[in-house]
């Protein structure tokens, strides 16, 4: 896999002539209309993915990074969200494609696995059933070929005995297991992108390790493209090669994973590196959590959305209330932060206070 | 406010006392058990057991942070609960500032619930929505009836601004808080009635990133403030690192190791434990490659038919024969450092 | 399920008599017409065993519908054959063939009303959910807040005024043609009560359906089967109709249940010869051997059903299967 050569991440650098990205994310908005006003969960967002790569996409409770899963699978009810910018799949644009041609993508170009294994299998049918039902959609194939397709699939994913355990119920397996049946469920047509949202964060720590060692292997074997949606650095650090943080709809930071955990560049990030207790630190004394608790998206802060719970938003001389900063490359070319600071500013600072207490 | 400050030394091995002998431990708990029946049937026969908790010893000096992980269905929680008196235990003992409580009713154990509180996970579900702040702060006084010398009011306002929230938003309601802001609720009801003990079940897990290094300060400040001695109960391995003094790791009901922090985790013994650390991911892309990587296959067995012998023995590389007919005693490798394993891991561990 | 039922039975056969607050006098008197002596009454006490504890009366009765039973009346002596529910001195008849007589009039009419009710509540619910918000879906709820407020006989007088005697659908009002005899005057005969009937329990099941609906359809499954690329008629016709309808089922078996006891109000209303009827009839004729039997008979309907969906539950849900 890519993580054997340290080759260059480039998120951003701009598609060769006459090819796009495999997976190509352009100024994606989504808006819910709400009683209580415009709810922008996704505010002009842009990325991409190439195949056999993964972007880890990372940002607390209501950064929008759910809802840009959703949106990329195209599952956002069209009548309550308004959804506009570009989604590049494989040459083709989704947004303003027929909802009919997206939903034949879903299951067979792109698949989704979902943070709680148990509530998103449906209680009354085997797993088996369920698998064959996602292989049937998009494939014409007797119902008998397509039960060999799952008990393959099963035990692909690891589970001993898949000719049993195919005909058991979501309930009968346990956790793990039912990560690893729904990853199943979500390769079984072998699409070439998967998005996991916080596909382990339900799971204990060594069945965690499992399933990310998983994600890991099957990506070699399809060679697929994978979003990784997470609030766990720990987790974007093992499996990323790209991360993207989101902070109240916008991306605040975006690069590839080195630089993000060695050289980050806007001081949120710094905060999420700070509130995490580390193992392969020698035990601090204090953890240096981000002040104030992550904005509500109906009542954004104007300008920069980061700037009240901000250390150094005075720095920007009030820019930082009125104006939202945009994504700039800094530094490497590969590397963008939306931050009003001066980049130089911000490397001292990084370098002088936050490293050192890391 | 109390003063004392005082941080006992983390010292005693398993079940072992912990101070001297002047100053005995604030906890300890012995040999505790919790079996839960399982009927089944028109008659509602018991046709198993669920050794949820099967003889769990460990004791608390005054001022200390005992953290007590393991994944889910290990019995942490029953344990945090049967300190509580929450759950009763089916046997074993508890003692309480050498006091034996566990065999005490309801009404025995009221004076020392002042003594002994506890900090909830879901700071959601755990406030009464209808109540304000200043009454769910507050109710622990009249429950108590206890005396506060400028009102109850004002006690309220102490505690909320000890905890890091405005005192003026008395007469909030729980919704208009977030996440973080309503768990320092929490700890503030918590702390009304100047408890020795709390028990922490899974303080930070259903907060933010951001939010949960807050309250991990908070919990250390408090206990440096007001001398508290905490039972941390966690499945973050690192959180539980950075706030305990002393770890024990808990498998199917059991405690398997128990050792002081930096001894825990730079030099674990028991199998299970090195898994443990090597499953935790390190939020470092450098780490990737040249970590030692021990991965567990498989489930945790039910605990309604735990393997006989060593439990961990069905996912243990290094099980032997013994580890399939004998349970391994909790025994002292070094002091204060006990492991519950035949094959304990010695001591220069392979990789970091 | 033998339990509940002869629990019931035990509980009826005590509480009612005294519920019906008559002194065993009362009762004897009521056997034996107007111009009865003490003696006769004293008699007839004697005879019917009106005063031995209630234990042993209801031993007596538990013995009849196993064994039947034999009433001394007087010159002659009547043999009521097992089972044998008792004995009305009221019609002179043995209380079993009286019912057996008069279900199926509410057989007939929950079966039919029970059937509307489920196809139109559940698809209006349906089509409410998936239109929420719209036109359709408030002119839905609001019906169905009127049908679930108005009562019966009010609706049910409505109708008849409306369409039996306005417009002449049914000139001579509605009465009961057993099916066996003419299925089409059967049919064309309870058309009205079935429709007033299912109208009110309709509008119930709508408003369920619908919120059933809205919560299966904001789970995470629905979102992994559209995630499939399911199309949209297969996520909600197979996976989210499945769970929806599981609560629908226990209270449509209690529902029916109760509807087959006797549909009091319904069959009042439009003079159906059913179980109501009888019971209500019963009632105020002070027939306690016939007001028991109605009301054993009702109680098994509702524990019988009870437990043919305890049943379905575990065919429908497999977490209850296995547990």
């Amino acid at each position: 896999m890519s993580e054997a050569e340290p080759a260059v991440p480039e998120p951003s650098s701009p598609p060769e002539e006459g090819r796009r990205p495999f997976l190509e994310v352009a100024d994606l908005r989504i808006h819910f209309p709400t009683d209580d006003g415009l709810v922008k969960s996704v505010d002009g967002l842009s990325f991409a993915v190439e195949r056999g790569r993964t972007l880890g996409i990372v940002g607390e409770s209501g950064s929008g990074k759910s809802v840009t899963s959703l949106g990329i699978l195209g599952l956002h009810n069209r009548k309550n969200a308004r959804v506009s910018g570009e989604i590049w799949l494989n040459g083709k644009e989704l947004v303003s494609a027929d909802p009919d041609d997206v939903r034949r993508l879903r299951g067979r170009d792109m698949a989704m696995i979902f943070q709680d294994p148990l509530s998103s299998m449906h209680p009354f049918f085997t797993v088996g059933a369920q698998i064959v039902e996602a292989y049937r959609i998009h494939n014409d194939v007797s119902k008998k070929v397509a039960r060999k397709h799952a008990i393959d699939m099963l035990g692909r994913v690891g589970i001993p005995t898949p000719d049993k355990r195919v005909d058991d119920y979501p309930h009968q397996f346990s956790g793990g297991m039912r990560q690893r049946a729904m990853i199943a469920m979500a390769l079984s047509c072998d699409p070439e992108l998967l998005i996991a949202d916080e596909p382990t964060t339900a799971l204990d720590v060594t069945v965690q390790a499992q399933i990310l060692d998983l994600l890991r292997d099957l990506q070699r074997e399809f060679n697929s493209a994978i979003i990784m949606i997470t609030h766990d650095l720990g987790v974007v650090a093992e499996l990323a090669d790209d991360v993207l943080v989101m902070y109240g709809g916008r991306c605040v930071e975006y690069g590839g994973v080195d630089d993000m955990f060695h050289r980050p560049l806007h001081p949120y990030t710094w905060g999420l590196l700070g509130s995490m207790p580390r193992l392969d630190r020698a035990r601090s004394e204090r953890l240096m959590p981000v002040k104030g608790a992550p904005p509500s998206l109906i009542n954004l802060p104007s300008g920069c959305a980061f700037h009240p719970r901000c250390a150094y938003a005075e720095l920007t001389c009030g820019l930082s209330e009125t104006e939202v900063p945009e994504l700039r490359v800094e530094l490497e070319p590969t590397h963008r932060a939306a931050c009003h600071l001066d980049a130089a500013e911000r490397r001292r600072v990084w370098d002088a206070e936050i490293r050192p207490k890391l | 406010m109390s003063t004392d400050m005082k941080k006992a030394p983390a010292s005693g091995g398993a079940g072992e006392s912990g101070g001297g002998a002047s100053d005995g431990p604030l906890l300890e708990v012995r040999d505790l058990r919790k079996h839960f029946p399982v009927h089944a049937g028109l008659l509602r026969r018991q046709v198993a057991t669920v050794k949820a908790v099967d003889g769990v010893s460990f004791s608390v000096g005054k001022g200390e942070t005992l953290g007590l992980v393991g994944e889910s269905g290990c019995g942490k929680t029953t344990t945090g609960r049967m300190i509580m008196r929450l759950e009763d235990p089916t046997s074993g003992s508890i003692s309480f500032e050498g006091r034996e409580i566990s065999g005490l009713s309801s009404g025995q154990m009221r004076p020392l619930r002042r003594d002994i509180q506890m900090i909830f996970q879901d700071p959601y579900s755990s406030l009464n929505p209808r109540k304000t702040v200043g009454s769910i702060v507050g109710a622990p006084f009249h429950l108590q009836n206890i005396e506060t010398p400028q009102g109850v009011k004002k006690a309220v306002q102490e505690l909320l601004e000890l905890v890091g929230l405005n005192p003026e938003h008395y007469n909030r309601y729980p919704h208009e808080f977030s996440g973080g802001q309503r768990q320092r609720i929490g700890i503030a009801r918590t702390l009304a009635l100047k408890p020795k003990l709390i028990v922490a079940d899974e303080p930070v897990s259903a907060l933010d990133v951001s939010i949960q290094a807050q309250v991990v300060n908070l919990l250390e400040d408090l206990q440096n403030e007001l001398g508290l001695t905490y039972v941390v109960i966690a499945h973050d391995l690192s959180v539980v690192r950075h706030i305990s003094d002393r770890v024990a790791v808990m498998y199917l009901g059991r405690i398997v190791e128990v050792a002081d922090q930096a001894d825990l985790y730079t030099r674990p013994k028991h199998p299970y434990t090195t898994a443990l650390l090597s499953a935790v991911p390190i939020p470092d892309p450098a780490a990737r490659d040249d970590r030692a990587r021990i991965r567990l296959t498989g489930d945790v067995p039910s605990p309604l038919n735990p393997p006989p012998g060593c439990p961990f023995h069905t996912r243990c590389w290094k099980a032997q024969d013994v580890c399939r007919t004998e349970v391994p005693p909790l025994a002292d490798t070094a002091p204060g450092h006990a492991v519950a394993c035949h094959f304990p891991v010695p001591d220069p561990v392979p990789g970091p | 399920m033998l339990v509940v039922t002869s629990m019931v039975t035990f509980g009826i056969f005590f509480v009612l008599p005294k519920l019906a607050g008559q002194t065993t006098d009362q009762i004897a008197a009521t056997y034996a017409g107007k111009a009865a002596t003490e003696e006769v009454i004293a008699d007839i006490k004697e005879r019917l065993g009106l005063d031995d504890p209630v234990v042993v009366q209801y031993a007596r009765f538990a013995k009849g519908i196993v064994a039947g039973q034999n009433y001394d009346n007087g010159p002659s002596e009547i043999h009521c054959p097992p089972p044998c529910l008792g004995y009305s001195f009221r019609t002179s008849q043995p209380v079993l063939p009286t019912l057996l007589d008069r279900a199926p009039v509410t057989l007939s009419l929950a079966l039919g009303a029970s059937i509307l009710w489920v196809v139109f509540g559940v698809s209006i619910g349906i089509l409410s959910a998936l239109r929420r918000g719209s036109l359709f879906d408030r002119a839905a709820m609001i019906t169905a807040l009127a049908g679930v407020s108005l009562p019966i006989y009010f609706t049910g007088l409505l109708s008849l005024t409306i369409f039996a005697y306005g417009l002449k659908l049914w000139p001579k009002g509605v009465k009961y043609i057993p099916l066996t005899e003419s299925p089409g005057e059967w049919f064309y005969n309870l058309i009205l009560p079935w429709v007033t009937l299912a109208f009110l329990t309709a509008a119930l099941y709508a408003r369920l359906t619908r919120a059933g609906m809205l919560d299966t359809l904001g789970e995470d499954y629905i979102r992994t089967a559209r995630a499939k690329g399911l199309p949209e008629r297969t996520v909600i016709g197979k996976h989210a109709l499945r769970s929806s309808l599981t609560p629908i089922l226990t209270i449509f078996g209690l529902d029916l249940g109760v509807l087959l006891g006797g549909a009091v109000l319904t069959e009042s209303t439009f003079g159906l010869p059913g179980l109501g009827a009888l019971s209500i009839q019963s009632i105020f004729s002070g027939d306690l051997p016939m007001v028991i039997g109605v009301v054993l008979v009702a109680t098994g309907f509702v524990v019988f059903l009870n437990f043919l969906v305890d049943v379905l539950y575990a065919v429908v849900d497999p977490r209850v299967r296995l547990s």
